[in-house]
């Protein structure tokens, strides 16, 4: 365990030390979206492993990227309030479509449909709303005046967002670890296995739920209001709809499902097959790497349902001692 | 009488009969749905962009390749049910002991690369077949025939789907597996091959609300986002499996989102509707048609 302890802290020291080692921006800059994109994905992953499968998030990620970006433009509220508030936007969206389906028992494909249906109607919203948030078009939060950077949390310097990104990685992995080690974690395991027996049990499945939903949704707009601060553009494509739900879920399917560190594989490898199509096809590649992200897709859940780190994990595991067998 | 008309606006009324014409082809893609959920016990998520790809097949055939419509439907119909038992044959057999959950994101995949392929295949322009059916007026209301046939034809789709269903041997042996999957192997039913045939079904259901959608609206890759949701939202509501509670919401779906638009825009027809759905899950949330227990 001291080992384990050890590897993450000199891991962490690291990430830190890195931007002020190496400068290029645009590693910088995919790192960045790296460790955005982990948060999100660590934040689906904290429902998704107790077969809580959303399509909905991506919703939640619009509503913290277009709440704080709203708010910002139209009523110059600092996106120090923004992001909270957004994030209660989003948290009372989760739970007036999840209190319904968790207090009756909506499970399942139905659960998933629900939550898709979710997501599609967000994109509707926003673009339907297209006289403030821009539609389809897409929407630019105002650049703040100079020397008030800090205030609208814009900043021009890339090292600051990698360790704002850091740290919210980081944040999502702790979280991801504290519902590990709960009790909510062993109360939702046993939901997911029989609901009626965890509630004869004394399990509160509502209330356990709700909160695991509450939070994966409150995680996720924060992942959406920082995207937006950091790229300074959003459009429903990008933040909302079915397509980014998708993504979520497939980038954690690929990383790992039931380890902490699965998330943030899934979107080193969805990020980097992304880039690498972008360059390798130039501005013909639209369409391409979403067509190798559905290919293996299906390729995982058919073959390798844990996901890379999670199989790889489990072969160390399950691995024979060399010398004692046979 | 009079009296009675003057209270209802006539576009109103417009909007009521064009909700009652959408809620057809609505229907018919909850229908398809429904059959593939209730057989197999998976849902496509991808089952939107079937139809995405059938509206390509019918705008190649009629507009690349000068086919009349007439005879372009059929193939399109047949193109989009052998996609389907295709999706069928590949994806979802592998996985059919795996959680229903992996089926169901499988399928998002498959969503995700036929959007794609679409788009790398077809561009991203919108296309439309350059037929325009004349408008129908009565009174001061007008309807498009595009709209009356879709419904008519997706009225006969369907009774074509209750016949099969009620009248064949395979049909009945389909009903009967939605009941009891294990029995049915055991009484010398082949499940396989019932279940290919039910995916050629639904994608033949696809394919046909797709040489309809074709004629109301313009082809893009991501069309399909535009009535999957709305889709979903029927099977949930009616009932996922239930035949007639998906029949019965489609037209309710159909009047709010017609009503909702005609008051503001048709996406706040969506909002509406999805609003109305999340009342009604705290009212019915089992489906329109299910029983108290």
């Amino acid at each position: 365990m001291n080992f384990r302890n050890a590897a993450w802290a000199t891991g962490l020291v690291g990430l830190v030390a890195l931007p002020f080692v190496y400068r290029e921006p645009y590693h910088l800059h995919i790192l960045v979206l790296i460790l955005i994109w982990s948060f999100a994905y660590t934040a689906w992953s904290i429902m998704g492993r107790f077969g809580l499968v959303s399509l909905g998030h991506g919703g939640f990620m619009g509503v913290g990227a277009y709440v704080t970006a709203l708010l910002w433009n139209h009523l110059g509220v600092s996106p120090w309030i923004g992001i909270p508030v957004s994030m209660v936007a989003a948290g009372m969206l989760a739970l007036v479509v999840a209190y319904p389906c968790f207090r009756f028992r909506i499970t399942g494909h139905y659960f998933v449909l629900v939550t898709l249906a979710l997501s599609g109607i967000v994109l509707q919203v926003i673009t339907a709303t297209r006289d403030y948030t821009g539609g389809s078009l897409g929407y630019t939060p105002n650049r703040a005046p100079s020397g008030k950077g800090l205030m609208a949390l814009q900043f021009d310097d890339k090292t600051t967002w990698y360790l704002i990104a850091l740290g919210i990685w980081v944040l999502g992995l702790l979280i991801w670890r504290w519902v590990d080690r709960s009790m909510s974690r062993y109360a939702m395991e046993a939901i997911s296995e029989d609901e009626d027996a965890a509630a004869a049990a004394g399990v509160n499945v509502t209330a356990e739920k709700l909160k695991i939903t509450l939070i994966s949704a409150l995680m996720t707009a924060l992942a959406g209001a920082l995207y937006c601060q950091y790229q300074m553009f959003i459009s429903p494509d990008t933040v909302s709809g079915i397509a980014v739900s998708l993504q979520m879920v497939f980038a954690v399917i690929v990383g790992g499902l039931y380890v902490s560190l699965g998330p943030t594989v899934g979107a080193v490898i969805t990020i980097l097959l992304a880039e690498v199509l972008r360059i390798g096809f130039g501005t013909k590649a639209v369409g391409w790497d979403n067509l190798v992200y559905g290919l293996l897709l299906v390729i995982f859940i058919i073959f390798l349902p844990k996901g890379i780190l999670g199989s790889i994990l489990d072969r160390l595991k399950t691995q024979p001692k060399p010398s004692g067998m046979k | 009488m009079q009296g009675f008309l003057d209270i209802f606006d006539i576009y109103l009324l417009e909007a009521v009969v064009n909700g009652i014409l959408l809620g057809g082809v609505l229907a018919l893609l909850a229908l398809g749905l429904n059959l593939i959920f209730g057989v197999i016990d998976v849902t496509w998520i991808c089952y939107a962009e079937l139809v995405m790809i059938g509206m390509y097949g019918m705008y190649y055939m009629v507009q690349v390749f000068g086919l009349p419509y007439w005879v372009a439907a059929p193939i399109a119909i047949m193109l989009v049910a052998a996609l389907g038992a295709l999706l069928h044959y590949i994806v979802i057999e592998p996985l059919l002991t795996a959680p229903p959950i992996n089926q169901l994101l499988a399928t998002g995949g498959v969503l995700f690369i036929l959007q794609s392929f679409a788009t790398v295949a077809f561009g991203i322009d919108f296309r439309n077949l350059g037929i325009r059916l004349p408008v129908l007026a009565i009174g001061d209301m007008h309807f498009s025939y595009s709209r009356l046939l879709a419904f008519v034809a997706a009225l006969l789709g369907m009774l074509a789907v209750y016949f099969f269903m009620t009248r064949t041997y395979t049909g009945t042996a389909i009903r009967a597996i939605s009941q009891d999957r294990q029995i049915m192997s055991l009484m010398g039913v082949d499940t396989r091959r019932i279940y290919l045939i039910t995916s050629a079904l639904g994608g033949a259901l696809a394919g046909l609300a797709a040489c309809l959608l074709v004629l109301q609206y313009d082809v893009h890759p991501f069309v399909g986002l535009s009535f999957g949701p709305i889709t979903f939202l029927i099977c949930v509501l009616g009932g996922l499996g239930n035949f007639v509670g998906g029949f019965l919401a489609a037209f309710v779906f159909a009047q709010i989102i017609s009503l909702g638009g005609l008051f503001s825009d048709l996406e706040w027809g969506y909002v509406l509707a999805f609003a109305f759905f999340i009342v009604m899950m705290f009212i019915r949330p089992a489906g329109l048609l299910a029983r108290r227990s």
